[in-house]
C-alpha cells in the first residue's frame, strides 16, 4: 500500500527526473553524470543552509537570518585568515561555534520571550548582515594555501564528473541530517513541535531544549554554508548571499515540506534545491532566455507545490 | 480494594494574580479505583488536575505518591513519575503516526538510532491489549477521536501509570464508544490503577466511579461514595443548594402553530445527509436529537447554507430560498450558534462588545458604521437581559466562562433581530448553574415568537424546552415527536431501535 504522506516526496522526485529528461532530449550534453554533480557542486551551500531550514520549517518555524549569516561567515574568515593570517582549520571552528552560539540565542528568545520566529530571525538578520558591514565593506580576498588545496581537492568520477569538497560536505551534511530527522528521539521532537507545540509539551517533550537546537543547528549550518561560499569565491563580502534564505525556503517547500510544519521530509529539499539548479541550467544550456526565467519559473514551481499542499491537507479524513 | 491512597493531596493552595483558584484542598485516590472529581466550571478541578500533573506549582500543601512527597515541574516530571492524563480534545499529534504517538520520547533504540520495526511491533502489540487492531504506521489523524483517545490511554498507561488522570474523556464520543471506554476503565482499575474520572454527565459518573470528590468555589466540598450518595444530593453539592431547581417542564402546544416558518422538503447532501423533510413554525422550539454523528450538526449547516444543498428544497418566510453562504442565511434573518464554540464562534481577543455587534453589522453591510454609543446600548443591554456575568462589556471574552461566552453569541444574534435561531449543542461544555439559565433563555425567547432549531445530546434538555423533537440516526431522519411523546424514554427508543 503507498502511503499518502509520500505523495509530495513521490512529486517532487518525479519532477526534478520531468525536467532533468527535457533537458536531456533537448540538449547535447545536458543528461550527463557531469551536468548532475556540478548541479550538486554549484549548490552545496545552498543545499546545507535548506538542510538546516527544513529543521526549522519541520517545526514549524522560520529563519530569516540565513543569508546573513553567511555573508557574516565570509568576512570574518577572511578579516582572519588574510588580515590576522590564522590558519582557516583554526578559523572555522570558531566560526562555527560562534554561528551555532547566534542561533541558540535566538532560539532562546523564540521560546522564553514567546516571539514569533519570523521577527526574531529579521532581526538576527539585520544583526548579521549589519555587523558584517560593519567589520568591513569592501571585499576582502582570501589568500592562503589551505584555500588552494581545497579547491583542488576531490576526484574524478566517470563521464567527466568531478566531485570537490563542497560535494562531498554537502552529502555528508545530508546523510547526518536525514539520520537525525528520522532516526532519533530529537528529530521526532521535531515532527511533535511542527504538529503541535501545546500537545508536544503536553507529552512530555522538552520544549525549550528542543526550540534552541533547533536554531542553532540552523544556525550551524548557515555558517557552514558560509564556509563552503568561501570555497568558491575565495573572498568575504558583506553583501553576498542576499536573499539566500528565500531560496532555501522555497526549496524546502518545493521538497514537500509543509510550511506550517510537522510534514515533510529531508530528502525532498535535495530534490527541492536540485529541481531549482535544474531549471538554472535548463537556462543557462538554452542561452537565449535571460537568466531571470529561473525566478519566474522557480515563483510558478512555488506556487503550484503549495496549492497541491492545499488539496493534500484538505483531502485529509477528519 | 487497597486502602492506603496511591495518590495524595493535603491542603493544596493555588492562588493566581486575580483568584484564590484552589483554597485548602484535599483530594486521595485510592490503587484500583475509580475516583469522579466534580464540580462546576470555574469550581477548580482544572487547576487540581494542572497542579497534580505539574502544569501548574501549588503555592501550598503537599503531593504524596505513595507515601512520598512529590514536587513535579512539568507534565514530563509527573509522567515519570507514573500520572499520567489523557485530556478531551486529545492531546496527541495528528501529524505523527499511531505507533510514534505512544513511544514519543522513549523510542526503543538500538546502536543509538530508533528502531522503528521494533517501535510498530510494540504498539501493535500494546493496542492488542485495548482491543484495537489497527495499522499503527498510519497518521493519528486518521483516525476518529474516540480511538485517539484510547491510543492516548494505551500511551498513558504504558508509560508506568499508577494514577490516570482522564479529563473529560467522553464529551465528544457517542454511546457505544462510551461504553467501550468504561470497558477499558475497568480492565485498568482491575490492574490496580488509580483513575481519576472528570466529566459532566452524572449518569456516566454513577455508571463507573466508585467514589466521588466533589468541588465548589475553589474549596473541598467532600469525598463521596459513589453508591451512597444521592443524584439529587450530588447536585445539591456542586450547585451549592440543599435541592437543586430543575424545574420539570411541561412543552406548551403553541396556537400559532400554522404559520410555518422554515419548510424544509427533501433536503439533504450526497454523502452527508439523506433528505429530511420538516417545518417549523413562530414561536416554537424544535429539537434535533441523535448521537453524535447522526446528522445534527449537518442539518444545522445545511440549513444556515454554511454547506450547500445537494437535494430538497427550503422555504423560508415564505419564500424558497437557495442559500450559497450563511450571509445569505444571515440576511434571510437567521442565526447559527455553532457547536464548536471556541473555533467557530467567539472570537477569543475581541471584546464582549465586539462580539456582540458582529451580525448585526454584518447584516447592515460593512460599510455602515454603527456608532460607538450605539454599540454600547446594544451591549449593555443584552449584559442585563441575559445576565451576563462580567464587570465591563470591554473585557475579552475569552475571559468569560463558556456559559456566559455562550450567552454572548445568542446576544449576537438577538441583536441582529432574527426569525430563527439555530442552536448546536449549545449547553456543551457549560456547568449546570448556566445550563440551567440558557434553557430558561431558550423557554423566554421562543415565548417572544422567535423559531428556534436547537440539536443537542441532553434528552433531558430536548423535553424541558421543545415543542417538536426530530430523532436522527445515521444521518436519516427517523422519527418526529410532538405533544406527550417528548419524553426521555420515547426519543430514546427511537434513536435506539429500527
Amino acid at each position: 500500500m503507498f502511503n499518502p504522506k509520500f505523495i509530495p516526496l513521490a512529486v517532487t522526485c518525479a519532477l526534478f527526473f520531468v525536467l532533468f529528461g527535457i533537458g536531456a532530449i533537448q540538449f547535447d550534453g545536458f543528461g550527463s553524470s557531469r551536468v548532475f554533480f556540478n548541479l550538486l557542486s554549484d549548490n552545496a551551500f545552498l543545499i546545507i543552509a535548506a538542510v538546516g531550514m527544513t529543521f526549522v520549517i519541520l517545526s514549524g518555524g522560520i529563519d530569516l537570518s540565513v543569508g546573513a549569516v553567511i555573508a557574516l561567515t565570509g568576512v570574518i574568515c577572511s578579516v582572519l585568515i588574510s588580515k590576522y593570517q590564522w590558519h582557516p582549520l583554526v578559523v572555522f571552528p570558531v566560526v562555527l561555534i560562534g554561528g551555532t552560539a547566534f542561533g541558540a540565542i535566538m532560539g532562546a528568545i523564540i521560546h522564553y520571550y514567546k516571539m514569533q520566529p519570523f521577527i526574531v530571525t529579521l532581526a538576527g538578520m539585520f544583526f548579521a548582515r549589519g555587523l558584517a558591514s560593519v567589520i568591513s565593506e569592501e571585499s576582502i580576498p582570501i589568500e592562503h594555501e589551505f584555500y588552494n588545496q581545497v579547491a583542488e581537492f576531490g576526484f574524478m568520477l566517470p563521464g567527466d564528473a568531478w566531485i570537490g569538497t563542497s560535494t562531498i560536505i554537502c552529502l555528508l551534511v545530508l546523510f547526518v541530517a536525514i539520520i537525525i530527522a528520522h532516526y532519533t528521539r530529537f528529530g521526532g521532537r521535531v515532527y511533535a513541535v511542527g504538529g503541535d507545540a501545546n500537545s508536544a509539551a503536553l507529552m512530555g517533550i522538552p520544549l525549550a531544549q528542543t526550540t534552541i537546537r533547533i536554531y542553532a543547528i540552523s544556525a550551524f549550518l548557515a555558517t557552514l554554508a558560509g564556509i563552503v561560499y568561501s570555497f568558491y569565491t575565495f573572498s568575504g563580502y558583506s553583501l553576498a548571499a542576499v536573499g539566500v534564505e528565500l531560496d532555501a525556503i522555497a526549496a524546502v517547500v518545493i521538497g514537500g515540506t509543509l510550511l506550517t510544519g510537522g510534514y515533510g521530509y529531508m530528502f525532498g529539499t535535495l530534490m527541492g534545491v536540485l529541481i531549482m539548479g535544474v531549471v538554472q541550467t535548463y537556462i543557462s544550456f538554452d542561452g537565449t532566455l535571460s537568466s531571470w526565467w529561473t525566478k519566474i519559473v522557480i515563483g510558478l514551481l512555488l506556487f503550484c507545490f503549495i496549492a497541491l499542499q492545499q488539496l493534500l491537507v484538505r483531502g485529509k479524513p477528519r | 480494594m487497597n486502602t492506603t491512597p496511591v495518590l495524595q493531596l493535603k491542603g493544596i493552595n493555588k492562588i493566581f494574580p486575580s483568584v484564590h483558584a484552589l483554597k485548602d484542598v484535599d483530594f486521595s485516590l485510592r490503587a484500583g479505583e475509580i475516583h469522579a472529581l466534580l464540580g462546576e466550571n470555574g469550581a477548580g478541578k482544572s487547576t487540581l488536575i494542572k497542579v497534580m500533573t505539574g502544569v501548574y506549582q501549588r503555592d501550598g500543601g503537599d503531593i504524596l505518591l505513595e507515601g512520598n512527597p512529590i514536587f513535579p515541574n512539568n507534565t514530563g516530571d509527573a509522567q515519570d513519575l507514573g500520572i499520567s492524563t489523557v485530556y478531551q480534545e486529545v492531546n496527541l499529534l495528528p501529524n505523527l503516526t499511531v505507533a510514534q504517538n505512544i513511544y514519543l520520547g522513549r523510542e526503543p533504540r538500538r546502536f543509538g538510532l530508533i528502531n522503528w520495526k521494533k517501535v510498530n511491533q510494540d504498539a501493535a502489540q500494546l493496542l492488542k491489549g485495548y482491543d484495537l487492531h489497527i495499522d499503527v504506521t498510519l497518521p493519528l489523524s486518521h483516525y476518529s477521536i474516540a480511538v485517539q483517545q484510547l491510543i492516548a490511554i494505551a500511551r498513558g498507561v504504558d508509560m508506568s501509570a499508577k494514577v490516570l488522570i482522564l479529563d473529560e474523556p467522553t464529551a465528544s464520543l457517542d454511546a457505544d464508544e462510551v461504553q467501550s471506554l468504561f470497558r477499558i476503565m475497568r480492565d485498568l482499575k482491575a490492574r490496580g490503577i488509580g483513575i481519576v474520572f472528570v466529566t459532566h454527565f452524572l449518569d456516566q459518573v454513577y455508571a463507573v466511579c466508585d467514589r466521588i470528590t466533589i468541588l465548589r468555589s475553589a474549596e473541598l466540598v467532600g469525598e463521596f461514595v459513589a453508591a451512597n450518595l444521592s443524584r439529587t444530593e450530588l447536585i445539591g453539592h456542586m450547585l451549592g443548594k440543599e435541592l437543586a431547581e430543575l424545574g420539570e417542564h411541561k412543552a406548551q402546544t403553541n396556537e400559532n402553530r400554522d404559520e410555518a416558518l422554515l419548510t424544509l422538503q427533501g433536503l439533504g447532501r450526497n454523502a452527508t445527509l439523506s433528505a429530511v423533510d420538516l417545518q417549523v413554525c413562530k414561536g416554537e422550539v424544535v429539537g434535533l436529537a441523535g448521537l453524535l454523528g447522526s446528522g445534527r450538526t449537518e442539518l444545522c449547516r445545511l440549513i444556515f447554507g454554511v454547506d450547500k444543498k445537494h437535494t430538497g428544497t427550503v422555504t423560508f418566510n415564505g419564500k424558497a430560498v437557495n442559500f450559497s453562504s450563511p450571509r445569505d442565511a444571515i440576511d434571510a434573518g437567521m442565526g447559527l450558534c455553532p457547536e464548536d464554540r471556541k473555533h467557530d464562534g467567539i472570537l477569543g481577543q475581541l471584546s464582549i462588545r465586539e462580539n456582540m455587534i458582529l451580525a448585526r453589522q454584518i447584516k447592515q453591510g460593512w460599510w455602515k458604521f454603527i456608532s460607538r454609543k450605539e454599540q454600547e446600548e446594544i451591549a449593555n443591554q443584552y449584559v442585563k437581559e441575559l445576565s451576563i456575568a462580567t464587570s465591563d462589556i470591554e473585557k475579552p471574552i475569552e475571559q468569560l466562562s463558556g456559559g456566559n461566552q455562550q450567552k454572548v453569541i445568542l446576544a449576537r444574534w438577538l441583536a441582529a433581530n432574527p426569525s430563527l435561531l439555530i442552536l448546536d449543542e449549545p449547553t456543551r461544555g457549560i456547568d449546570i448553574g448556566a445550563h440551567a439559565e440558557i434553557i430558561r433563555l431558550i423557554r423566554k425567547l421562543c415565548d417572544q415568537g422567535l423559531a428556534l432549531v436547537v440539536a443537542s445530546s441532553e434528552l433531558e434538555e430536548l423535553v424541558a424546552f421543545s415543542s417538536k423533537v426530530i430523532v436522527l440516526r445515521d444521518r436519516n431522519k427517523v422519527a418526529e415527536l410532538e405533544g406527550n411523546d417528548i419524553n426521555p424514554q420515547r426519543i430514546m427508543q427511537a434513536i435506539a431501535a429500527s
